[in-house]
């Protein structure tokens, strides 16, 4: 494993949504804040900082990872996708689209993180329960909606009826 | 909730078939695109003026702490670190801050000679990035000389307990009885009397979003910018101003296109602006700070915590004749504007639901060696109705009454509205009966009380919990000087109205554009704006665009403009309706013109100005761009361009001399219900049914409605179930992170049913009052009155954790 020193900045490469990206990273500095601040991808958040809200949750290699808790030297080398690859230019993808027809965001901070998850989570569970995607969500905080429509979003993408929990 | 899209380009409508109003029906939001692909910007994704320093905060270990050294020295030798501003220096450029109650403390943003909670600021660093200033942060030595703290805010107002602020000689920074009506003859002659102690604890609204800021001080003329996520109330600007020694127009607030929730909270974001001001000021560069996680909960601001009693009189038929409350109000370290508007706001709604007219209520503001208090979801009134509900429920099992029964018997009758409070508010509509009505046939009460009567008989632990509210909303600017005295007020100015202020332009292309005041963080202003403005100009939501940034430099804004007190549906849709009534009256003169007949008979359809049952028309961009680009020949009268700024205000006066005060312009409804089965062994509670009904008046867009109550619900199930800031009792805080601070995910949210029995606004031009706070005030209440039915005992508090229900169980049996 290469050393990398402590105070000096680190070229980092790494293909985010599908294209190539050189940025510069002391090793200390956060996934989140790279993607950020470095690579102008301001629509993943930072919602804590220490692993439990979800916020800033990306595509690592296709796994949901916090980019809050891992370095971006760590993702050297990875390829990462982040809420910016969903859309198909202005078209909103079906997840997206359900996201907006069930009122599953109000402020929208949250949103990127859960779009993400969520877009795994529907990869390997195609067909979900309403205790699944409860259960997945619970991973994330959302202080606006009360995950009613956030639930009903993510069976809705899935084809799936809301089993009697719509208010 | 099942809901018809509506597509908003006027699709639905090939001409003749567009909706009769946009009002009323669920459009999807405007709001949602721009934040489902990631190119919202919020404040931390803004750069907004060059060569930017960022800042972290050095923050007190100690509850209460004298401060008697600070050497920055090896902070500033490091490399790229900006410099060090503490207290002291601050001190200079920043005066303190005084509440509305007379007392000598002022609020101050950093702490100067003393320390006075966990997480007050004691030092500034300002470096390259965050990174090497929390670093610096490390290097400064402080030394503090520890004091005794006041945590419990009882034990604080003892004459020995440890004084906060010295110039103030007591803890007790404000002591006010208000008596409305005859409670002590009332009290004579009541055939019962009922009393129950309360207590609800801290917690906190906790947004997604911190707290951020960017600051730049320019001199030659001295003025401040500020980016940020404050929210308002507006009210504070002149506030702030006056704290930097600077009129109102040299401090220009600016605000950020998106905010990532709020839910009032976001209003304490006004203590760091200040703050940052004077270090950018300082140190002559602009500034950013990001608020991070554990600065927000242990340092940001608390919802007030009280306990106390409430006492009642009946008489014998179970008629509430007079209520007694005695609130003890945990107001953390200071009194920071705008408090004690948290102890203020309900005090002219203390009937609740009922007619009870006599009401007699004693408040103690006392500070604390914690996090000041200030705006929360609820806002006052989660402490109020918790303690009024609690005691209703509790004074139904003394009487034997059924809970719902008891309420029965007290509701204002539909009949009396307007109905005057004895605190002076006139509530606007509502059916109280018809809302328990229907919440009895949601919940199917009566089979639920069967069951509940079975499950007994198994030796379960089953209770049912009933709460109701009334939602005060569009707040009058006067209310919170109640905190002073008659004769203090009289010196000190009048105070009152709500103002809103819009501005709707069309450009020299035909696009509309409105420009609010009223700093929405997630609730779906735009959208509801352009249904409005669709309605009246007879376009699509998607033609006309909304502004909810505010800059103070540029935009019409006012003490009361901000998002806090349920305010947008009732107060700024007025300004939105009359601004565009007044566009249309002009589009009609100046189509009549071109058209050459009777303004009368011109209407705004389909994107035309057409000629009232004739197919003559012209398009509405065609009639409203002539104002730009042939403004010699307008009509008489008309005034070139189309750029209408309005203003309006709810009339709503300042306090009476008799301590009366109309605090709101509508007052919605909420009626909950909750049934619980707690695990004996374990004190695990599993809330098997939540029903609540609400009065919103009109549903202005019913999705957005509906996702404002269940948001509003899933803060009160925190607050009652979770949520709690934490201290030991050297102060010391505990609940740092979102593992130790508890908020509900969505496993733990439950079953919840809304119903809606609507009674339109008079108040309001749509008929529509407010809903923001909803059950979030109530949750609490419901669910502790379940949890109480089920333990059979009422001297039980939130939140209801594991543990402290195990705890009760253990003391039941023993
Ligand atoms: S910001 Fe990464 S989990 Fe909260
Ligand atoms: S939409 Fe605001 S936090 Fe989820």
């Amino acid at each position: 494993m290469t050393r990398l020193s402590g105070n000096s900045k680190h070229s980092v490469r790494m293909t985010v949504n599908g294209r190539a990206h050189e940025g510069y990273a002391e090793p200390r500095m956060l996934l989140a804040d790279f993607l950020r601040h470095e690579l102008g991808l301001y629509g993943t958040h930072v919602g804590c900082e220490h692993g439990v809200c979800g916020a800033c949750t990306v595509l690592i290699d296709g796994v949901p990872s916090r980019s809050c808790t891992q370095y971006a030297v760590q993702a050297d080398g990875a390829s990462i996708e982040t809420v910016e690859s969903l859309a198909d230019g202005d078209t909103l993808n079906a997840l997206q689209a359900a996201f907006r027809n069930n009122h599953a965001l109000q402020c929208g901070f949250c949103t990127a993180g859960i779009l993400m998850s969520a877009t795994a989570f529907l990869e390997e569970t195609p067909a979900p329960t309403e205790l699944q995607v409860r259960e997945m969500l619970s991973g994330h905080i959302c202080r606006c909606t009360g995950y009613d429509g956030i639930v009903r979003a993510i069976l809705e993408a899935a084809g799936v009826q809301a089993e009697g929990k719509a208010a | 909730m099942a809901e018809t899209e509506v597509p908003t380009d006027g699709s639905s409508g090939k001409p003749g078939r567009w909706p009769d109003r946009w009002i009323g029906k669920s459009v999807p939001r405007k709001e949602d695109a721009a934040l489902l692909t990631g190119s919202a910007r919020f404040i931390d994704d803004m750069e907004p003026v060059a060569g930017l320093r960022h800042a972290a905060i050095l923050r007190s270990p100690y509850a209460h702490a004298k401060i008697t050294s600070i050497d920055a020295s090896a902070a500033l030798a490091l490399s790229g670190v900006y410099g060090v501003v503490t207290g002291e220096q601050v001190a200079e450029y920043l005066r303190g801050i005084p509440s509305v109650v007379r007392t000598p403390i002022r609020f101050m943003p950093i702490a100067i000679d003393k320390a006075r909670f966990v997480g007050e600021p004691v030092a500034v660093v300002v470096a390259r990035d965050r990174y090497l200033a929390e670093d610096a942060l490390d290097l400064i030595e402080v030394e503090y000389e520890p004091l005794d703290a006041a945590i419990d805010a009882e034990a604080a107002m003892a004459d020995d307990a440890p004084v906060l602020h010295d110039v103030a000689g007591s803890n007790v920074a404000g002591h006010r009885t208000i008596i409305n009506g005859d409670p002590e003859s009332a009290f004579d002659e009541a055939a019962h009397v009922v009393s129950l102690d309360f207590h609800i604890q801290r917690y906190s609204s906790t947004p997604m979003e911190t707290y951020g800021v960017v600051a730049n001080f320019e001199s030659v003329p001295d003025r401040y910018t500020v980016w940020s996520n404050f929210q308002g109330p507006f009210v504070i600007q002149p506030l702030m101003a006056g704290a930097l020694g600077v009129p109102g127009n040299r401090l220009r607030l600016i605000t950020a296109q998106a905010s990532g929730g709020s839910f009032g909270i976001k209003q304490g974001v006004a203590a760091y602006i200040v703050l940052l001001c004077a270090v950018s000021r300082i140190l002559g560069v602009p500034v950013k700070w990001t608020e991070d996680r554990l600065e927000h909960l242990a340092a940001s601001s608390a919802a007030t915590g009280r306990s106390g009693t409430v006492t009642g009189a009946f008489a014998a038929d179970g008629e509430l004749t007079a209520l007694r409350f005695r609130n003890i109000n945990d107001m953390g370290a200071f009194l920071r504007p705008p408090e004690p508007a948290s102890v203020y706001r309900m005090q002219s709604t203390l009937n609740g639901c009922y007619g009870v007219q006599n009401i007699h209520t004693e408040n103690y503001l006392v500070v604390t060696n914690k996090v000041p208090v200030g705006l929360n979801r609820g806002y006052g009134g989660t402490q109020f109705f918790y303690s009024l509900e609690r005691f209703m429920d509790h004074a139904a099992r003394e009487l034997n009454i059924d809970p719902v029964d008891l309420r029965r018997r007290n509701f204002i009758d539909k009949d009396a509205f307007p109905y005057e409070t004895p605190g002076g508010s006139v509530m606007d509509a509502g059916d109280y009966q018809k809302c328990v009505d229907e919440l009895e046939a949601r919940a199917d009460y009566q089979a639920l009380k069967k069951r509940r009567d079975e499950k007994r008989a198994e030796g379960k632990l089953y209770g049912i919990g009933i709460a109701c509210a009334v939602e005060p909303s569009g707040s009058n600017m006067g209310y919170v000087s109640l905190a002073q005295t008659p004769e203090e007020r009289a010196k000190s100015g009048a105070k009152s109205g709500a103002n809103s202020s819009v501005v709707i332009s069309m450009d020299p292309s035909g696009g509309v554009t409105v420009q609010l005041d009223s700093t929405p963080n997630g609730q779906g202003h735009a959208t509801v704006t352009a249904q409005i403005v669709a309605d009246a100009l007879g376009i699509t939501p998607d033609d006309v665009d909304v502004i909810t940034e505010i800059d103070t430099m540029t935009s019409p804004w006012s003490i009361g403009s901000g998002n806090y007190g349920n305010r947008f549906s009732v107060a700024v849709t007025d300004a939105v309706v009359e601004g565009a009534d007044r566009v249309a009256r002009k589009l009609k003169i100046m189509a009549a013109d071109q058209l050459e007949c009777a303004v009368e008979d011109v209407e705004l359809v389909e994107g035309q100005a057409r000629i009232v049952g004739s197919d003559k028309a012209l398009s509405l961009t065609r009639v409203g761009t002539q104002a730009h680009w042939n403004p010699v020949n307008l009509p008489d009268g008309v005034e070139p361009g189309i750029y209408e700024t309005t203003t309006v205000t709810a009339d709503l006066d300042g306090p009476t001399p008799e301590d009366t005060v109309a605090s709101s312009v509508t007052y919605g409804a909420i009626f909950d219900l909750a049934a619980v089965e707690i695990d004996a062994e374990t004190g695990r509670i599993t809330i098997e049914k939540y029903v609540s009904v609400h009065d919103v008046g009109e549903l202005l867009n019913p999705k957005i409605v509906e996702g404002q109550i269940i948001g509003g619900f899933v803060h009160g199930l925190g607050g009652a179930m979770f949520e709690e800031m934490t201290y030991d009792e050297d102060g010391n805080f505990l609940s740092g992170t979102f593992a130790d601070y508890l908020c509900p995910t969505a496993m733990e949210v439950p079953d919840f049913e809304v119903g809606h029995v609507p009674t339109p606004s008079p108040k309001t031009k749509l008929g529509a009052k407010g809903l923001g706070d909803g059950s979030s005030m109530l949750a609490p209440a419901a669910l502790t009155n379940a949890v109480a039915d089920a333990l059979g005992r009422a001297d039980i508090s939130p939140p209801l954790t594991m543990p402290k229900v195990w705890r009760w169980l253990q003391e039941t049996k023993a």
